[in-house]
């Protein structure tokens, strides 16, 4: 609205904006504060856009040649303190002879080429700014290319000779245009790129570096020797490393930091994960226990994981042996493998619960407080699990309540809908 | 351990080829006899050595004679898991001490495999296990927090009962060679399968005179009364327990399982659309 005023563009009377049309238009008449109705008028009842000028004072600007910096529309008055810090580009000026001599090109005429070191000793090599003014349309790369190309071959040839400037960085490191156009275009796209596809790019090369370091292990296995000096070397700095942060690392590594144990993301199978463990030639038996143990539960979520872990604990089992010997860790690799497969049976018996209540009336397992809990399967997962695996024995007969018939409430006291320790015996 | 140094390739760093020369070198066998040494390495594929061992750090506070940065005396150290002399089978145990200490790097030579130090600090201890070279030409990392003070605070530290921690673990050689397999047969501190049927070892060559090496074993050690006991047995029946407790349950799920489904089943036929 305002903007057509400043245009002198006459308003339009729209029937649809005609409400919103007469806002602005009372303007001008409303009085604003602060100041008297008929100072406002004075100034045509429109606040100025810029504060003028006093004529007095522009005879105190500073030199016209200075460049001065703007604030808000108003150049400084007064002497320019700021002038000390004014820097400048020494910008090659060429005479005509040389031009013709040395600088002549097909792509560009000597008006151009004037123009544009006119424009680059204005406004001290902004190439932005200078591709923004130049008047045909150049793009900066263009531009750059054109002043460094002058600029280099006017130094070679003004030198004596051209070892004398060959350690110049103009003659060392010419402009190159074509890597500049291709190092931005490739910076763009980097810049513009989704989130998806960062994460796959992240997620491909995670996966480069897996199969790498797994191929470097395989390699390291076969080959009967390194020599140990390298070994202490690369050992000691990666126990400085360890040192330094006092980190323990959780697993046992017995290759040095420059070789990657084969990783087990890859090797899912237990199997081979003991033919990865036969290629170390040594081991110990915690390390292969982990391996076996994560093999085992590759498949498994980061939840369920957790889930083995509580009942083991409710067994009473160390979740890392404290006596790990070869029978040892056989045991416990199975009671794991017999956990994961009791949490899926579970799982699989929640889910035909829900899939049978279907059948009859809603409220199948109603709790107080988690109304339609046999609705969701998956909640179910979440909050029943827990419970059950109470290998003390008194929940399973609660258990067993809730699967009587249909519509029979059972008598829960406790709402198992959050996740809660095993101490349950005594809510019973 | 680099026997073969000379027959190595010339490579950026790590030596990529590894021929089949090479890998018959670390094991010391004479050419002639290559064929013959090759069915016995694939026999061994399925005997594993272990060797049980414990590490970990005893430390006393020195009380009165305590100072500011000297309150306790430690010993950290690997020894077999019966007390057993590990020399057989390692041949030298560096330490990584913290970088505050004087020549952080210590290593010991020779059976006990243990390092005393005093301080006042806990930090990681990074211990590495170099083995003989017909045992194992890769050496072996460990890592143990030291532990000077008692896990109540409030504790008193006393300067006759000092602070022992220990880990039980075992060092797993899964194919190992024929000659190392022979050496070690029969000692105490190592722990052998069953040999297959049929399966003949040479005998053992005794690789120094028994009466002239130090005794390497801890049983006498003088830390002894403070070692731990680890027994496999209670874990093992912690164990069992567990498993049978996991599968009744399994068995009662499928028994759920199978009910529902039959129920189920009955359901779908009668109710018809």
């Amino acid at each position: 609205m305002d903007a057509k005023d400043i245009l002198g563009i006459p308003k339009t009377q729209l029937p649809t904006t005609q409400e919103k049309k007469s806002r602005p238009q009372k303007e001008p008449q409303r009085k604003p504060d602060g100041i008297s109705r008929e100072v406002y008028a004075l100034t045509g009842g429109l606040a100025p856009l810029m504060p003028s000028i006093d004529v007095s004072q522009l005879k105190k600007r500073p030199p016209s040649d200075e460049k001065v910096r703007v604030v808000n529309g108003v150049p400084p008055t007064g002497d320019y303190s700021f002038a000390k810090y004014n820097k400048s580009v020494d910008v090659v000026k060429y005479t005509d002879e040389e031009y013709e001599k040395y600088l002549t090109d097909p792509m560009w005429t000597k008006e151009e080429t004037d123009q544009l070191f006119e424009l680059c000793e204005r406004f001290d090599l902004r190439f932005i700014v200078i591709a923004d003014r130049f008047p045909s349309s150049r793009t900066v790369e263009e531009l750059k290319d054109r002043y460094y190309g002058v600029s280099r071959a006017i130094l070679i040839a003004r030198a004596p000779s051209p070892t004398d400037v060959s350690g110049h960085p103009l003659v060392k490191d010419p402009y190159n245009v074509s890597q500049e156009v291709e190092r931005k275009r490739a910076l763009s796209m980097v810049l513009s790129q989704t989130k998806h596809q960062e994460r796959k790019d992240a997620e491909v090369l995670a996966e480069a570096k897996r199969i790498t370091d797994s191929r470097m292990a395989s390699r390291a296995a076969e080959e009967p020797e390194m020599p140990v000096a390298s070994h202490v070397g690369s050992e000691s700095a990666d126990r400085a490393v360890v040192l330094g942060d006092t980190v323990s690392p959780s697993s046992n590594i017995q290759l040095p930091s420059a070789t990657v144990v084969p990783s087990t993301s890859i090797i899912a199978d237990s199997a081979s994960t003991l033919a990865s463990l036969r290629m170390l030639r040594v081991y110990l038996r915690t390390y292969a226990l982990e391996q076996m143990v994560q093999a085992a539960s590759s498949s498994a979520g980061l939840r369920t994981i957790k889930r083995v872990e509580q009942a083991l604990q409710e067994l009473g089992v160390n979740l890392k042996p404290k006596v790990p010997t070869k029978a040892v860790c056989a045991e416990h690799l199975e009671l794991r493998k017999e956990i994961l497969t009791l949490l899926n049976l579970q799982k699989q018996l929640q889910y035909k619960e829900a899939e049978g209540s279907s059948y009859r009336d809603g409220s199948y397992i109603d709790m107080p407080g988690t109304p339609k809990r046999s609705q969701r399967a998956g909640d179910q997962d979440r909050t029943f699990v827990p419970e059950s695996i109470n290998f003390g024995g008194e929940r399973v007969g609660k258990r067993d309540q809730k699967r009587k018939g249909p519509g029979r409430l059972s008598e829960a006291p406790s709402s198992p809908a959050h996740k809660r320790p095993r101490k349950k015996a005594s809510d019973l | 351990m680099t026997n073969s140094s000379s027959s190595k390739k010339h490579g950026p760093g790590q030596p990529e080829e590894s021929g089949p020369t090479l890998k018959l070198q670390r094991i010391k066998m004479s050419k002639p006899e290559e064929a013959e040494k090759k069915n016995l390495n694939k026999k061994l594929k399925d005997v594993e050595i272990s060797i049980p061992i414990v590490y970990g750090n005893v430390a006393f506070w020195l009380g009165k004679k305590a100072s500011e940065y000297q309150s306790h005396k430690w010993t950290v150290y690997v020894r077999g898991a019966t007390n057993e002399d590990l020399g057989v089978v390692i041949k030298r145990a560096v330490f990584q001490l913290h970088s505050s200490f004087n020549n952080p790097t210590r290593a010991v030579e020779s059976p006990p495999f243990e390092l005393s130090e005093s301080g006042w600090g806990e930090f990681e201890i990074a211990i590495t296990l170099y083995f003989h070279a017909d045992v194992c030409d890769k050496p072996l990392n460990l890592y143990h927090h030291l532990k000077l003070y008692p896990e109540d605070e409030s504790g008193s530290m006393s300067t006759k009962k000092p602070v022992v921690v220990e880990s039980y673990d075992e060092i797993v050689f899964p194919e190992p060679s024929d000659s190392f397999l022979a050496r070690v047969q029969n000692h105490p501190a190592v722990t052998l399968p069953r040999l297959p049927v049929g399966f003949t070892l040479p005998p053992p060559v005794p690789i120094e005179d028994t009466s002239k090496r130090k005794r390497g074993d801890t049983k006498d050690h003088p830390l002894a009364q403070w070692f731990m006991n680890f027994s496999e047995a209670d874990e093992l029946l912690q164990l069992a327990a567990a498993r049978q407790q996991v599968q009744a349950h399994i068995a009662k799920l499928k028994r759920q399982i199978s009910l529902i489904d039959g129920q189920q089943q009955q359901l779908r036929s009668t109710s018809d659309p």
